[in-house]
């Protein structure tokens, strides 16, 4: 049988190999993005200004998108509490400091903190349901977020609260461009935090066992995994992801309130689906661009003011779905019947 | 008592009786065939052994312990690997990655390197270390099978459980694959259990064979004896005895399930 071979195959085929992963267009159209984006900071001191903020505003929600998806594959559902255990894992963290610890060393118990939080909420309230249907599982999520909602606000009252800055005021001035050192603080912690959880998984016994059991659970407890622990376990991770989210979304906002999350919790969603919701790196990627693409879009359309930012983020990823179902780094999922 | 041995187990799913009172016995450093028409409990039968299943009476003994409190985790440690019969590797893992998750199980405290160092020589010894670093899906469904034989070697067992090796293998692929299972006996000194539909596989390798037929044990010996059986022929051919002197009960061809 005489297979057609469009020009665009034809072109590819004959790149050498490594290339030829490159020339698809989803990779295209991300290194089409960043060529606009460098060559528009370097025109436009404004412009590169927004782009920072947007990078930095876009790692908080890769963060907790990355901890959605981790969740998704580890369990098979959206983690709508995901948002309300950072907040609720900030709020230790400003308890810390009340408490007279500086901002870092609260940052740091706080995650160890929120890690023994997520093994908790794993074992004691999914644990119990998760055999039993996939939307067992979801309504349980939604009412830990009403719980979790529940008890920070009795805990410490719906007022707002004021933590240190974590980062100073200090701006720096690259040419005419001012950087804000908090936004490149942010950017340095989210990024950091991430590439870890990655080295995590790719490098090491731990990581690997995590993976086998996200994937396969009935085969990986037969090669020796204790899946039911690692997915403990990675609840446990996802739940510092969403820590650092939350502790990097507060001084952004600048007060603290059990509403912190409720709004990034959003846009993380829409990044996930964006990126494709099975794929850590498309979580990563589609919170960085949500975060830019908005920054910029607020900046320079005039008509999406504050107000009209989460619509017109879900307007786009209405129209990337439409293209791409499978988000942008997601497969199709092929099932033989 | 051999290495393995079920012991009148018993289990129904709902109304169906998936094993009745089934007991069977495989000695150490043998191969033994297990082999049944479609539904008669074979794979059953291993996601007992495996503890995927519980019984509700009887037991499975493995090297005179009770698997009945043994969670499936622990299995592979007491040595015991299995094979699936629809291939149940993960999926973006590397080949050699999925090697690895399997020689975790036995070995806690040994260094990466040295699991590494071991896990390639796995790949080489089942012949597909140059898949190493390739992604498993997308491989071959025959490479495939064998990245699993190799991720259950790699665990280091006693006994090794095969389901349907041979199914989706071609004429060649077969032979070699029972020239592997021998060798896996003689050179690793493993027990081997295995559930076929390829008769001339399992006749040609089997030290002894069960027959297993609605999930009750209706024959047991040593191959030639099992293939002249006449509730064996009966079993697979329905009663007619007729052409009972070709001696393969299914064709050669085999079932694919």
């Amino acid at each position: 049988m005489a297979t057609v071979e469009t020009r665009p195959a034809r072109l590819r085929r004959d790149l050498p190999q490594w290339l030829r992963a490159l020339v698809r267009p989803v990779p295209l159209g991300l290194a089409a993005a960043c060529v606009f984006l460098v060559v528009g900071s370097l025109l436009s001191n404004d412009f590169a200004q927004q782009t920072v903020a947007g990078l930095a505003q876009g790692t908080i929600f890769g963060s907790l998108a990355l901890a959605l998806v981790l969740i998704y594959r580890a369990t098979e559902v959206i983690n709508f509490a995901q948002g309300e255990m950072a907040m609720a894992t900030t709020y230790v963290a400003y308890q810390l400091i009340s408490w007279g610890l500086s901002y870092w060393e609260a940052f740091f118990a706080t995650l160890v903190v929120a890690f023994v939080f997520g093994v908790v909420v794993q074992v004691v309230f999914i644990r119990p349901v998760q055999h039993t249907s996939v939307i067992a599982v979801v309504i349980v999520t939604v009412g830990l977020f009403i719980l979790i909602d529940g008890l920070v606000t009795w805990k410490w009252g719906a007022d707002l609260k004021f933590m240190p800055a974590p980062f100073g005021k200090t701006v720096y001035h690259v040419g005419g461009v001012a950087f804000a050192q908090q936004d490149l603080g942010t950017l340095l912690v989210s990024v950091l935090s991430v590439l870890l959880l990655w080295a995590l998984f790719r490098f090491t016994k731990l990581g690997l066992a995590m993976r086998a059991a996200a994937l396969r659970p009935a085969s990986a407890r037969l090669v020796g995994v204790r899946v039911d622990r690692m997915l403990a376990i990675g609840w446990g991770f996802a739940a510092v992801l969403g820590a650092v989210a939350g502790l990097m979304a507060e001084p952004a906002q600048y007060v603290l309130q059990p509403s912190l999350m409720q709004p990034i919790l959003l846009y993380a969603f829409a990044a996930a689906v964006l990126g494709g919701l099975e794929s850590p790196a498309g979580a990563v990627v589609g919170g960085i661009a949500l975060g830019v693409f908005l920054n910029l879009v607020g900046q320079y359309v005039g008509f999406v003011t504050s107000e009209l930012r989460l619509p017109f983020a879900f307007a786009v990823l209405l129209v990337v779905l439409l293209v791409k179902p499978a988000g942008l780094f997601g497969r199709a999922r092929v099932r033989r019947v | 008592m051999g290495l393995l041995s079920i012991e009148n187990a018993r289990l129904r799913f709902g109304g169906i009786v998936a094993l009745d009172d089934v007991s069977l016995d495989v000695a150490e450093g043998t191969i033994a065939g297990l082999i049944g028409p479609n539904g008669a409990g074979k794979t059953t039968a291993f996601n007992v052994i495996t503890r995927l299943y519980r019984l509700e009476s009887g037991d499975v003994v493995f090297d005179g312990r009770s698997l009945r409190r043994t969670p499936p985790s622990r299995v592979v440690q007491l040595g015991i690997a299995r094979t699936f019969q629809n291939v149940e590797l993960f999926p973006t893992m590397t080949v050699l990655e999925n090697v690895l998750v399997g020689a975790h199980a036995h070995a806690r405290f040994r260094r990466e390197s040295d699991l590494r160092r071991s896990a390639l020589e796995t790949l080489e010894y089942v012949g597909i270390e140059r898949y190493a670093h390739r992604p498993a899906t997308g491989l071959p469904f025959g490479t495939l099978k064998r990245v699993e034989l190799a991720r259950a070697l790699a665990a280091s067992p006693r006994l090794l459980l095969l389901d349907e090796p041979a199914g989706g293998l071609n004429h060649e692929e077969v032979q070699e694959l029972g020239a592997f299972i021998r060798r896996l006996r003689d050179e690793l000194r493993l027990t081997v259990l295995l559930v076929e539909h390829h008769m001339n596989l399992v006749m040609q390798v089997s030290d002894h064979v069960h027959v297993l037929n609605f999930g009750r044990v209706i024959a047991s010996g040593p191959p030639a004896e099992v293939q002249r059986n006449p509730k064996v022929i009966e079993a697979y051919l329905g009663g007619d005895l007729s052409s009972a002197e070709s001696a393969h009960p299914v064709s050669s061809a085999g079932e694919t399930a």
